[in-house]
């Protein structure tokens, strides 16, 4: 299953780490990473992942919910259908 | 593959503009119910609707967390009781069985508790009608709609005079809480089978055992989207309101196959509305004044509605492979917070927003009138709003709140997405000879077209 994570905050040191190092601990794969910085400080992040069997979009949200805590950002993970469906005939 | 600037249009029309599934209702027939024994039926019904509702309800849940897309209402919606219960007679045991079937499983509204009189009104019908203020009073989450008049058979007059007496009755019995029962009756013309929204959901009688029916939300999205072409002509305004339907309208179509293939349910349609929440930047209200009006009710109105509401259909349209229900823009009062201050401001009517009802979805939605407001008058208002109905081949309503002890310029709170009404005055004239004269309406020449 494909999904996409989106990070969205004020920049600051260590996001890219501890968002993917959390990933990485659930064995989630990283396919696509792209990141700007909007106005010198408004951060936004996308990843698309593919999670290993046995893990749904409800448990990255979960593991996330911590980090996205300590970074003071919002992440999401949502799957991928979302925005192909909207975007895409 | 997408590109960031798709996926980032995507999460802010849900994190800033309010973008959400504003119902997923699953319409259950409940023919597979009837018996001869009110007690009988009643438990038929509770053992019908327990599992499917549970399984709704955790459904809608797992789909929230997968696409990260808020679902504000699970929804049931049943055969019109008229029909489940004229062998059995105890409506009221069976509206009793809905709502414990409702609470029980965490489902918000249960709709049908409907009876369909466009034409004629048969003795047990007469009898519903006359329960229907008790079951809004004793109950907390069935709603109620009668349909009173079509284009193919007219306006029946003498469901019309009684209807007003219902709505009265339901004011006076819920007196305590602002005359809230009011919010959950609906009285329509031309009522469509597949409208997911409450309080006129009902499982038309030629619709499928189970059915999930979508309606969405999204006035935020088309809001925001206007204000970045201020100035644009028409032209460009009509397209940018299709573009916006389009998307808001594909997550409603992928967000409904989803749930009714878990459910194990049919898929029905997509319901292209407009619905507003009493929250700022989710107001159709707004969505008109940033077309262009300082303030929704000033003339001009009509004409931005009428052009809202049918780029709507047309962006939504070829987003759904089913589109249905009432599709347009919902313009509920109390719902919204641009109706809500324009009320306040003086510069929205009854009479203007009776005009906008001839152009978008439903009618006169959520409106407080005076409660000293006489019943003949709550029927006069319901027959026009019908004749506007039938004449023009679309769906109308009624849904006013005759508040107890409110005078105009009042307002009445009724909490959650139901909002708060200011007290509108109406018309000092009286259509009392008009309204007692009974019969039917006949049915408009154009209606017959075979």
């Amino acid at each position: 299953m494909k999904a996409i994570v989106s990070v969205i905050g004020r920049d600051r040191t260590g996001i890219i780490a501890k968002v993917s190092g959390k990933l990485f601990e659930m064995n989630v794969n990283i396919e696509d990473i792209s990141q700007t910085v909007m106005q010198s400080a408004y951060f936004t992040m996308i990843m698309m992942i593919t999670l290993p069997d046995g893990v749904g979009i409800a448990d990255v949200n979960a593991a996330l919910a911590p980090v996205a805590a300590e970074l003071g950002v919002e992440i999401r993970a949502q799957h991928e259908d979302i925005f192909n469906s909207m975007h895409r005939i | 593959m997408l590109n960031q600037k798709e996926i980032i249009q995507t999460i802010s029309m849900i994190k800033d503009q309010h973008l959400d599934i504003r119902t997923v209702t699953l319409h259950i027939s409940l023919f597979d119910c009837i018996s001869e024994s009110a007690e009988r039926t009643a438990d038929n019904i509770r053992r019908k609707l327990s599992p499917l509702a549970a399984k709704l309800v955790a459904t809608a849940e797992d789909i929230q967390a997968k696409y990260g897309i808020p679902i504000v209402n699970k929804r049931l919606s049943v055969s019109p009781v008229s029909l489940i219960g004229a062998a059995s007679g105890g409506y009221a045991l069976i509206a009793r069985a809905m709502d414990e079937a409702a609470k029980e499983n965490g489902i918000d509204f249960i709709g049908g508790y409907t009876a369909l009189v466009q034409k004629a009104m048969t003795p047990k019908e007469r009898e519903f009608l006359l329960t229907i203020p008790e079951v809004l009073a004793s109950t907390e989450r069935v709603c109620s709609s009668v349909n009173v008049g079509s284009t193919r058979a007219g306006i029946n007059m003498d469901a019309v005079a009684l209807m007003g007496e219902v709505v009265k009755r339901t004011a006076a019995l819920t007196a305590d809480r602002g005359s809230i029962g009011c919010a959950k009756l609906v009285v329509f013309a031309n009522a469509v089978e597949d409208n997911p929204f409450m309080a006129g959901s009902f499982n038309g009688v030629s619709e499928g055992d189970s059915v999930v029916n979508v309606g969405i939300s999204g006035p935020g999205v088309v809001k925001a989207a206007l204000e970045n072409i201020r100035g644009a002509s028409c032209d460009v305004l009509s397209e940018t309101i299709k573009d916006t339907a389009f998307k808001i309208t594909r997550m409603g179509e992928l967000v409904g196959r989803e749930a009714a293939a878990a459910i194990g349910a049919q898929f029905g349609i997509v319901d292209l509305s407009l619905a507003p929440t009493p929250v700022r930047s989710d107001s159709v209200g707004e969505v008109l004044e940033a077309m262009g009006l300082s303030v929704v009710g000033a003339h001009g109105t009509t004409a931005c509605l009428a052009m809202l509401n049918d780029a709507v259909k047309k962006g939504g349209t070829m987003a759904s492979s089913h589109v249905g229900g009432l599709s347009g823009a919902f313009i509920p009062v109390s719902e919204d917070i641009g109706m809500i201050e324009a009320v306040r401001k003086g510069a929205l009517s009854i009479e203007k927003l009776e005009a906008m009802t001839s152009v978008c979805s439903v009618g006169l939605d959520m409106i407080a009138v005076p409660g000293d407001t006489d019943a003949s008058t709550i029927s006069a208002i319901i027959a026009d709003e019908a004749a506007i109905g039938v004449i023009n081949g679309k769906t109308t309503a009624v849904r006013v709140i005759p508040a107890v002890g409110k005078k105009e310029g009042d307002e009445v709170e009724f909490g959650g997405l139901l909002g708060r009404a200011p007290v509108m005055g109406l018309s000092r004239g009286s259509a009392k000879e008009f309204v007692s004269r009974g019969g039917r309406i006949p049915a408009p020449i154009h209606s017959y077209k075979n």
